[in-house]
């Protein structure tokens, strides 16, 4: 199989470790060879973080580069504007419809753009949600990570028995439950 | 799968520990390094491992452990392996008994680092050999094959990493662990007494033994040339090498596993078996120059950089002559790393804003400083650095010149270095105010333990070394220990002694926002009947904080810590705090 090169994007704190842990474990189900690669360190005080995955018969770098991005998963519509450029030509965006300010916006030394969904969706197929609202709603806004991976995994090649196993081996035992029905919301909007 | 699993390159490094028989680790945190140690502790039942206050202590614990006869281990980041250097250069004479070897990370691109500089070129110059693992695999089988290298050349063996390779994940084959390294210590003042007579013998050893270890290193597996098409032939290793493999599949390429000393023979045979030579490494011209001084034409700076990360689109772009991906989108707002909501150090820096001092600052999440709103640090370089160089304008300018100056040092890099930096001013009778911003954590790297946290890296509960008895025990008198969210009382007490012509020390001291246990069950709630919309309460720049529509002050419960920083700033009590 070609290389399938994924990533998760977000603001430092929102949780893309998780993600990225629950995307390499549903990786390595099906014994294709698996990279990963991710950021540690300062830019998780609230600075702008990536994650790559990518799995396929045999990978050989840990990142994807600009043009290569089947799937781009952005936890915040800035995040999303910010590696838009990384995605392919038929590369899907999924994106938490939500704004966080950054330190330059909230003190006023720029603007946070307007009408970033509606640009990346001349180019590409885009699937938005207010994943935050639906977490809320679940019991626990922390998952909104989970729900938006549950877009996403309509679009990677693993069935949804997989992902919930992996939910269950990756999760604080206490939010398993709350998690999956994370998932299976985000998996049911992007039908 | 067998017993396969995906590790990060720092989780494989301690599993390599784990299963070459290690019995002594010893470190200080750092990003790219840190998961090494903290992957280690899982091991805790075979080998000792732990946090030392800093690299060159790290170093030499491991060095003491290898005389004593066992395999032994040091990880630190690049700026470490500098702190660590005056043990390291003088490692390589002695050599070793047990095996000896350290992990050094470097942080190409610089994701959370002070330079870009190059552990490869200080091996070099200590002549030390030097391993480079592509992959979560690779970073395993080297960190094994270093301990027997180690004892082979009796010489420490580093383990080079860089931030890609630490912080991806890849599958690794679990092995058992090896049992039965330990050698007898035998005494030998002649091998381990660098004194100028034994070390004038030992420098022809050295050089003796790095020779022989270039030669064998042709026959090394671990150098692989493998050849396709051979009219381009890359010269690389690490990371580097796996983006040449993604851009140019069909090209041949000469992968070196180990990047000192190099394995001159081979590397003679690859080149005059290609027909265009090109050395794709990141950084120095590192290999380049060995290469060139041989006599071999190449590429490799004249057209790859020397800044920051490699990648393959750089191949396809600079080689194939590809057009560049899409650009980057411009003009849009950056999101720097920020000071988390109910951060301690927020609260500091905006008492120090206010008082309009001038601030010396130094490594940690409370660099951080210097970024607006608050920009209050004017300097920082190094672990350590901020009390020495307030003493060296104090000394420069006169003590007058340091009322309108203080220096801050969080409480692990007090314990790293700032300790000799203030027993220089105690001793050389320097005046000026020392803040240590004492988080009861290192946080920056995420969250170790260090000596003034009471707790060791193998979860073990110790006294833990207090500032103010530490000062005071050095001879200081005026030291004081105010809480971070006091503001009041922190303003009073900063605004009285940076007047004085004297030497104290204000121990600022609340745990930081992410422990866990530390965290406040209070929340900030505004009240936007009394907000008059002064925006005195937006100053720190908290990211919990921001305006609604009207001018009204909006509190995200979600990231709200409950620190009262905002509550204490407001005239209007327009902000209270709620359970």
């Amino acid at each position: 199989m070609e290389t399938k090169n994924i990533m998760i994007v977000g603001v430092g704190g929102q949780g893309t470790l998780i993600a990225s842990r629950i995307l390499g474990g549903i990786a390595t189900t099906a014994g294709y060879d698996v990279k990963l690669s991710e950021v540690h360190g300062m830019a998780q005080r609230g600075g702008s973080v990536v994650t790559f995955v990518r799995y396929g018969d045999y990978v050989a770098e840990p990142i994807v580069e600009p043009g290569q991005a089947d799937v781009l998963i952005a936890f915040e519509r800035l995040e999303a504007k910010r590696y838009a450029h990384y995605l392919k030509k038929d590369g899907v965006l999924i994106v938490n419809d939500t704004r966080i300010d950054p330190m330059p916006v909230i003190i006023g030394a720029a603007e946070y753009p307007e009408g970033i969904i509606e640009e990346i969706e001349k180019e590409h197929t885009v699937y938005k949600a207010d994943a935050t609202a639906i977490a809320i709603e679940l019991g626990n806004a922390r998952c909104f990570n989970v729900v938006i991976l549950g877009m996403a995994a309509r679009h990677m090649d693993y069935a949804v028995e997989d992902w919930h196993k992996v939910i269950e081996k990756t999760v604080k035992p206490a939010t398993i439950e709350i998690n999956k029905k994370a998932f299976d919301a985000g998996y049911a909007l992007a039908e | 799968m067998g017993n396969k699993k995906l590790m990060l390159g720092n989780e494989a490094i301690a599993r390599g520990i784990y299963e070459a028989g290690v019995k002594v680790a010893s470190a200080y945190p750092g990003t790219p390094s840190t998961e090494i140690s903290e992957n280690l502790v899982q091991y805790k039942d075979d080998l000792y491992c732990e946090w030392a206050p800093n690299e060159k202590v790290a170093a030499e614990v491991a060095f003491g452990a290898s005389v004593s006869g066992v395999r032994s281990f040091a990880c630190m980041k690049m700026v470490g392996f500098n702190v660590a250097a005056d043990p390291v250069y003088s490692a390589a004479y002695t050599g070793v008994n047990g095996g000896f070897v350290l992990c050094v990370a470097d942080d190409p691109g610089l994701y959370s680092s002070q330079n870009e500089q190059d552990t490869r070129a200080i091996c070099r110059a200590a002549q030390i050999p030097c391993l480079e693992p592509s992959d979560s695999q690779e970073a395993k089988d080297f960190t094994k094959l270093a301990y027997e290298i180690s004892e082979k050349y009796d010489k420490p063996v580093v383990i080079r990493t860089t931030t890609r390779l630490a912080h991806s994940q890849g599958f690794v084959e679990l092995c058992d662990r090896e049992e039965g390294h330990d050698f007898k210590y035998e005494k030998n003042i002649g091998k381990f007494v660098m004194l100028p007579a034994n070390a004038i013998k030992r420098h022809v050893i050295v050089e003796d033994k790095m020779a022989e270890l270039a030669k064998d290193a042709a026959s090394f597996e671990i150098n692989k040339a493998e050849y396709r098409d051979t009219s381009i032939g890359f010269i690389s290793s690490g990371i580097p090498y796996t983006y040449i493999r993604e851009a140019m599949p069909n090209a041949s390429t000469l992968k070196l596993g180990m990047v000192h000393p190099l394995p001159t023979d081979l590397i003679a045979e690859f080149c005059s078996k290609v027909d265009r030579v090109i050395v794709f490494e990141e950084l120095m011209p590192v290999i380049e120059e060995q290469v060139k001084a041989m006599g071999i034409a190449c590429d490799g700076k004249n057209i790859f950089t020397r800044l920051g990360e490699y990648s393959a689109n750089m191949i396809r772009e600079k080689l194939l002559g590809q057009a560049p991906a899409a650009p980057a989108a411009t003009d849009i707002p950056n999101r720097p790393p920020i000071l988390c909501p109910g951060c301690p150090h927020r609260s500091t820096f905006y008492t120090l804003k206010r008082l309009k001092l001038h601030v010396a600052g130094d490594i940690g999440c409370y660099t951080l400083g210097a970024v607006p709103p608050l920009a209050v640090i004017e300097s920082c370089l190094c672990m350590g650095s901020s009390i020495s160089s307030l003493h060296g304008m104090g000394k420069a300018r006169g003590p007058e010149y340091l009322h309108d100056w203080v220096c801050v040092i969080g409480d692990s890099t007090f314990m790293h270095t700032g300790v000799n930096s203030l027993m220089n001013m105690v001793y050389n009778q320097s005046t000026g105010t020392v803040l240590i911003l004492d988080n009861r954590i290192t946080a920056m790297t995420g969250h170790q333990d260090n000596p003034s946290t009471g707790k060791t890296l193998m979860g073990e509960t110790v006294p833990a070394i207090e500032f103010e008895k530490f000062c005071r025990g050095i001879g200081i008198e005026n030291v004081f220990t105010v809480n971070a969210f006091d503001v009041d009382e922190l303003t009073k007490t900063i605004k009285r002694e940076v007047k004085e012509d004297h030497l104290s020390v204000i121990v600022v001291k609340a745990p930081c926002a992410l422990i866990p246990e530390a965290r406040s069950k209070k929340k900030c709630v505004p009240n936007p009947d009394k907000c008059v919309h002064c925006g005195a309460c937006l100053k720190p720049g908290c990211p919990a904080l921001t305006r609604n529509a009207d001018g009204t002050i909006k509190i995200d419960a979600t990231m709200c810590n409950g620190c009262g920083l905002c509550r204490q700033l407001c005239k209007f009590d327009a902000i209270t705090e709620v359970e």
